[in-house]
């Protein structure tokens, strides 16, 4: 029954577009926050007090006032300046900052993870410094902070949700639209979230699997 | 950039912000309550070997932890609805992020049932103590350190999560209040912003307090 009151076929690609929206946000995101993350991350694990606690405490605000409000603002300070970004770009560049928040903990728990005796013991064996971080601390980091990296990006997916509150057209305000369209909510939401689910349940046991795995290793 | 800040308007409807604030703390409180209560059953569920009881766990800590919170409100303002079950965006707000505390609170609370050894309880009960009076002196205090930080985290995502409310229609809780104002006068970024630095505070205040209260209590 394809008569526009019912879950159809074009519904159902409706949504899976939403979704692909979703996707990209949630790549740009993961992306540029991994970037930053990474470079908050060891920056904040290496540098000196002065410039640790203040980096810090910028980047405690990204995990403090709810996300919804930080698009909010970042939007309409967008429009203030008058700076011509589209809404998905601002709801990319809102999530990566706030990806590279959690990022950036990740990444210092797994170099603060590095005893320090197994780096002494690199540079006594006449590795030098930039060798010990690449050939010693950035495994082992890289295999304690990767099941936490994994949780934080599906994280990110699904906080990209709130994206449409500024007017970017993802899988939740899809499902939303046909809604109001068709009259069926319980049906739609529930294909919503089944696609929700598909995208992140896989990828949750995977990081599940590596944590319990690695964790065997030690 | 030919746009004039107006603070002092802002500034005015601070005390209007605050009532909002509390409300915010109230749900974020409430659902975390709710959230413990089911979290704690929804755990025992997961441990359970009953199959019924184990699916349905399951089913609840998976569906909580795979899909969006806002998505879960959704669930409980759209959704239900096809049940009959007609809510006000108010007890859909409270539903949904009670229905999102228990599903991670739960794996929160199995996870600190694992960490205390069953030797433990053997050793408390040969020492002579009732299965009652071990759990409560032996592994209640334990299962309550493993899981404290845990939950004072849950505790700043609830409050994060109540300003979603705000995309069902709640008007009461701060960031209800602040879209009201907004709406009403258009000055968009002078409230949020203030917004902003409301809940900043209140998240402090909780991660604060929360520091203290674990040096506190784990001093041994």
């Amino acid at each position: 029954m394809m008569d526009g009151s019912d879950f159809g076929l074009q519904e159902l690609l409706l949504m899976l577009q939403g979704a692909g929206v979703t996707l990209m946000i949630t790549f740009w995101a993961v992306l540029g926050g991994t970037l930053m993350g990474l470079i908050f991350g060891v920056v904040r694990s290496v540098a000196p007090w002065w410039i640790n606690w203040p980096l810090g405490g910028i980047l405690d605000v990204f995990r403090s006032v709810p996300l919804l409000i930080q698009l909010v603002l970042v939007n309409s300070f967008k429009s203030i300046i008058g700076l011509n970004a589209s809404a998905f770009v601002v709801s990319c560049v809102v999530l990566a900052f706030y990806t590279s928040s959690y990022c950036s903990e990740i990444v210092r728990a797994g170099v603060q993870a590095v005893p320090q005796t197994t780096r002494r013991a690199a540079r006594s064996l006449g590795l030098t410094y930039w060798q010990d971080l690449r050939e010693i601390v950035f495994p082992i980091a890289l295999r304690v902070s990767l099941p936490s990296w994994m949780g934080l990006t599906l994280g990110v997916m699904k906080d990209s949700a709130l994206v449409w509150w500024i007017g970017v057209i993802e899988l939740l305000r899809t499902s939303q639209v046909i809604i109001t369209r068709i009259q069926e909510p319980l049906l739609v939401l529930s294909v919503c979230g089944l696609i929700y689910f598909v995208l992140s349940y896989p990828i949750s046991r995977l990081g599940a699997r590596l944590e319990a795995r690695w964790r065997d290793l030690d | 950039m030919n746009y004039t800040f107006h603070w002092y308007q802002a500034f005015r409807a601070l005390p209007e912000m605050l009532w909002g604030a509390l409300i915010t703390i109230e749900v974020a409180v409430l659902s975390m309550v709710i959230g413990i209560a089911f979290g704690v059953l929804l755990a025992l569920g997961r441990n359970s070997k009953n199959k019924l009881l184990y699916g349905l766990s399951t089913a609840w800590v998976e569906g909580a932890r795979n899909t969006p919170a806002l998505f879960q409100i959704y669930m409980a303002y759209f959704g239900l609805g096809s049940f009959g079950l007609f809510v006000d965006s108010f007890p859909a707000l409270l539903i949904g992020i009670s229905f999102n505390n228990a599903g991670y609170l739960a794996e929160t609370f199995r996870g600190g049932l694992r960490a205390v050894p069953q030797t433990q309880m053997n050793a408390a009960r040969s020492l002579g103590m009732s299965a009652p009076m071990a759990f409560r002196l032996i592994v209640l205090p334990q299962l309550f350190r493993t899981v404290f930080h845990p939950l004072m985290n849950q505790m700043v995502w609830a409050i994060l999560m109540t300003s979603l409310g705000v995309i069902v229609g709640v008007n009461t809780d701060l960031s209800g209040v602040t879209q009201e104002l907004n709406v009403r006068t258009f000055r968009t970024f002078e409230y949020f912003a203030m917004a902003a630095v409301i809940y900043y505070l209140i998240t402090k205040l909780i991660t604060i307090s929360a520091r203290i209260a674990a040096s506190r209590l784990f001093r041994y």
